[in-house]
This record gives C-alpha cells, structure tokens and sequence, in this order.
C-alpha cells in the first residue's frame, strides 16, 4: 500500500516523540530512584531499621517453616472459597424464592446475610474456635484450623451472598419474562437464564473478596494454628528481630498480586462486553 | 366456540390506581392473524403479557383452547408452554449461541434429546435464512436477524398461539421488511398469531381482523379495509390520521 509523503512525515514525527517520551520516563525514573535510595539509606536509624525489618540471614532462617505455614494457608483457602461459593449462591437463590410458603426460608437466609455481615471476624473467630471446644459437647472438633476455617466460611459467604444477589437483580426482568415466556419455570430461569448471566457480571467483586479472604486466612492463627503467620511469628520471638514478619507479609502481598489483577483484567473484559452488547 | 384458540373476556388491568385495560375482549380462531393497534400506552403491550400470564389480571377471562387459563388453580408454566412470545427488545439470552437459545425450550421444558432439537433448531433456522449464524453469539447478529432468531425461539416447541409485540419497532427501517417477511411467511402457514404492531400497511396486508385500542378500550374491531379505511369510530380516525401524517400508512 502506497502512503502519501506527507503522511510518511507525520507518522516519523509520532515515533520521534514516542522516543522521546520514552527516554524521558526512563530518565525520571532513575533519578527519582537514586534520590529516594539516598534519603532513605542516608537517613538516621537506616541501620537499626535494616536489621530488625530487613535482615538476610533471619529471612532465609525463618523462610522454611514461613513456606510450611503458608501452604496450610493455601489449603484453608481453596477449600473455604469453594465452600464459600456454594454456601453464598445457595443463599442468594433462597432469597430470591416468592411465594408465602418459602417465608421462613426467605428471612433465615435475610437473617444469616444481617448477622454475619455485621458480626467482626476476630469475634466469630474466638466464639467458633474458642467458644464451641469450650462446650465440651461430643462430636464438637478441636482442631484449630478446622474451627478457623468455619469462622471464615461463615462471615465470607454472607458477604459472597450479596454479590451474587446483586448480580441476580442485575439481569433485566425482560430476560426472566422471556425465560418464562417459552416456558421455563422459575427454578430452570433462575438455573440456565438467571445465575449465569449473574455469576459473569459478579466476577470481579468476586475475586475482590477472594483476595480479601487470602489475607483474612492468617487470622486463623489466632486460635494456634500453625500457618505463615503463626510460624512468623515464632520466628521473630526465636531470632529477636521482626524479619520473619516482613517475609510472611511479602509472600502474602506477592499471593494478592496475580488475584488482583485477574480482577482488573475481568472488569475489563466485562466493561467491553457490555459495552458492545 | 371450541375453534377459538383465543378468548379474552372483558379484560381488566390496573397498575396501581391506573387502569390500563378496561374490560377487553378479543377472540383469536385457528389460522386467524389478529392485529392490535392503537397508540403508544393504550394498552396493546399489557394485553398481550396478560395472555401470556406475565401479569397477573384484576378482572375478567382468558381462555385458551375453550381453558380458562386466568384461574390460579391453572399452572401458568404450563399454559404459557401452549404460546410463543416475541418481544420488542427480542430479549434473546445473551450468554447462549443462537442454536441454544432456539433449543432451550425443546430441550428442557418439552424433553427432546439434545440431538434431535438441534437437528430442528437448525432447520428452523435455514428457513429463516440463518443456518450459518447457529453457533453465533446474540450480540454478534444484526437487529433484523436478531428479532427472527427470537421469532425461530418462540416457534420451536410449535405452540397454539404466537404472541407478536412490537417486534419491528427496534429495528433499523431497512431490517423491518425481513422480519415482517417471515410474518408473512408464517400467516400464510397457517400459524395463528395475535400481534401489536405500528406498521398499519403490514396489518392491512396480513390481518384477518385489526382490533383498534384507545385507553384501554377495544374501540372497534373488524376487517382491515373496513377498519383501516372507513373506520365508524372518530377516535379510530384521529389515530388513522395521526399515522398518516407521520408517513406510515
């Protein structure tokens, strides 16, 4: 294809100033960078600072049990999202139901959606970890990550709940209407038309909350369980020095990082669905 | 009366202190196409949501096949299996393909195995000139083509009835003849229709009977070239007048 002289120079003239652009950011950057590793290391306490937070040799010490503790994490995770998920959209289609014989089952699920939205984590976590072992009762289990993985479900499917209600009350009443219209009845609109359309609008609060859950697993330490941060924590007790905190943090932050910006790029994907749609 | 696919007997709908059908009666036979008209807000829409069960009625009757289906003690889900519904927004599932969206019903509301309503769901769509959209996306399609998938839709499980609402008003000018084309092509099958529509040339071609409504009032009703042409009712003319200015009849 033949392109005209004129345009020929304007699109040189573009790629000179994206050069240019280019050069500047990079130089910026460096200067920004040195200046800020001056100031900080030049700063007064920068020893003893690096020392307690920063300290190589106590990092690679404690790294082992840290990475010991943050698979038990892993593992809390995925099977509590999973239950999660059930347990939320199972409580958004209980409170979609009409009709006055599913009024009890309407205002338990209204119920349990107020309660543990509204009730703090760290309480729901001492009364099932602390509070129900303490009742003595057979059958009732003791192992902490079980009662901390309990807590958890509990308060994240209230919140996992109202996304998916949310989404549900997204789709256009037209589409229920023309569900019904061909026949179905409520339970295969809600089944085939409703929830899938409502699950793909969800996606990124969804994985907002996943990543809020990925932290919230380290509190299961609270009841003694053996996690990252428990064993951080051990660590910084044995070596005297916080180290051991700032590792388990980082691979906690570094865990985040992938979630969230599958999030982002879901939003967008789905700003550019509906966009064409 | 038993050849009457569809009676509807001194219908009444309120929306909240607004009364938006005011004692209707319409009649649909076998084979017969009856054409709602009437402006925007004078009730056509209601109506045929009231027959398909969407809303529920404050007074009056409607019968299907001689069954009155407006009694609670009828199972709406089954009564609304006997009726096909077209929108004006086509309202296709956004998330399944066009095959899909043709076979749902089939499959899932009228037990055909998935082979065989897909063997139907795609000579359907071949007949209406759309054989290689079926593994398309809704979005992907034009409002033309869009509006006769939903048509193929409310076709597949072969109801008593097609409800028709306004299912040209969304469109492009130019994509309205393909839809009113297989209209056409279905009144002339024999599929016994009740539509709401704004094209009065269309109506004056298809129609058995045209049924004018104002204010949720059936004002008169009879043949297209009576109805259409020298209509006995001032409140028909005003309206026939209106649509002749604005260049649609």
């Amino acid at each position: 294809m033949t392109v005209s002289q004129l345009q020929r120079d304007r699109l040189a003239y573009k790629r000179s100033r994206t050069r240019r652009s280019t050069a500047v950011a990079l130089l910026s950057t460096v200067v920004f960078a040195v200046v800020a590793w001056f100031a900080v290391t030049s700063a007064p306490g920068w020893s003893t600072v690096r020392s307690s937070f920063l300290d190589l040799d106590t990092a690679v010490s404690a790294l082992p049990a840290i990475l010991d503790g943050l698979w038990l994490n892993l593992r809390v995770l995925v099977v509590c999202e999973l239950l999660i998920l059930v347990l939320g959209l199972g409580i958004a289609a209980l409170r979609t139901l009409r009709g006055p014989v599913w009024f009890p089952v309407r205002a338990l699920a209204t119920g349990y959606v107020d309660l543990f939205r509204g009730l703090p984590l760290i309480i729901c976590l001492y009364l099932v970890g602390f509070g129900l072992p303490g009742l003595r009762l057979s059958g009732v289990p003791n192992d902490p990550v079980l009662l901390g993985g309990i807590a958890l479900v509990l308060i994240y499917s209230a919140y996992v709940a109202e996304v998916f209600r949310a989404g549900i009350d997204s789709v256009h009443p037209s589409q229920r209407a023309a569900a019904r219209s061909i026949g179905l009845t409520h339970a295969q609109t809600m089944r085939i038309v409703v929830v899938p359309q409502a699950v793909r609008r969800v996606l990124p609060p969804l994985l907002n909350d996943f990543v809020a859950l990925q932290k919230d697993c380290g509190l299961i330490s609270v009841l003694g369980a053996v996690d990252a941060v428990r064993a951080a924590q051990i660590a910084t007790a044995r070596f005297y020095d916080f180290t051991p905190y700032v590792v388990a943090g980082l691979l906690f932050v570094l865990l985040a990082v992938p979630c969230a910006r599958l999030a982002d790029a879901a939003g967008r994907r789905l700003a550019r669905r509906e966009g064409s749609g | 009366m038993s050849e009457q696919v569809l009676q509807v007997r001194g219908l009444v709908k309120d929306y909240g202190e607004r009364r938006v059908l005011d004692g209707v009666d319409v009649a649909v036979g076998e084979h017969e196409i009856v054409v709602l008209i009437g402006a925007s807000g004078s009730g056509k829409s209601t109506l045929l949501r009231c027959v398909n069960l969407l809303e529920e009625i404050d007074d009056g009757q409607i019968l299907l096949d001689g069954q009155d289906v407006s009694d609670p003690r009828v199972d709406p889900d089954l009564a609304r299996r006997r009726m096909g519904v077209v929108f004006q927004s086509y309202n296709l599932f956004p998330h399944l393909s066009v095959l899909d969206n043709v076979t749902l019903a089939p499959r899932v509301v009228h037990g055909l195995g998935r082979a065989e309503a897909e063997e139907r769901g795609r000579a359907l769509l071949a007949r209406v000139g759309l054989a290689d959209r079926a593994g398309s996306y809704p979005d992907r399609l034009s409002g033309g083509q869009q509006q006769r998938v939903a048509i193929v839709r409310a076709l597949a499980y072969e109801p008593r009835l097609l409800l028709l609402d306004e299912i040209t008003s969304a469109l492009d000018p130019e994509l309205v003849g393909e839809v009113l084309a297989l209209v056409r092509e279905l009144a002339e099958q024999g599929t016994t229709i009740l539509m709401a529509t704004h094209e009065m040339g269309f109506a004056r071609q298809v129609a058995d009977r045209v049924c004018f409504l104002d204010g949720g009032v059936l004002v008169e009703s009879g043949p297209p070239e009576r109805v259409l042409v020298d209509p006995e009712h001032d409140r028909t003319w005003q309206f026939l007048r209106r649509v002749i200015q604005a260049g649609r009849l």
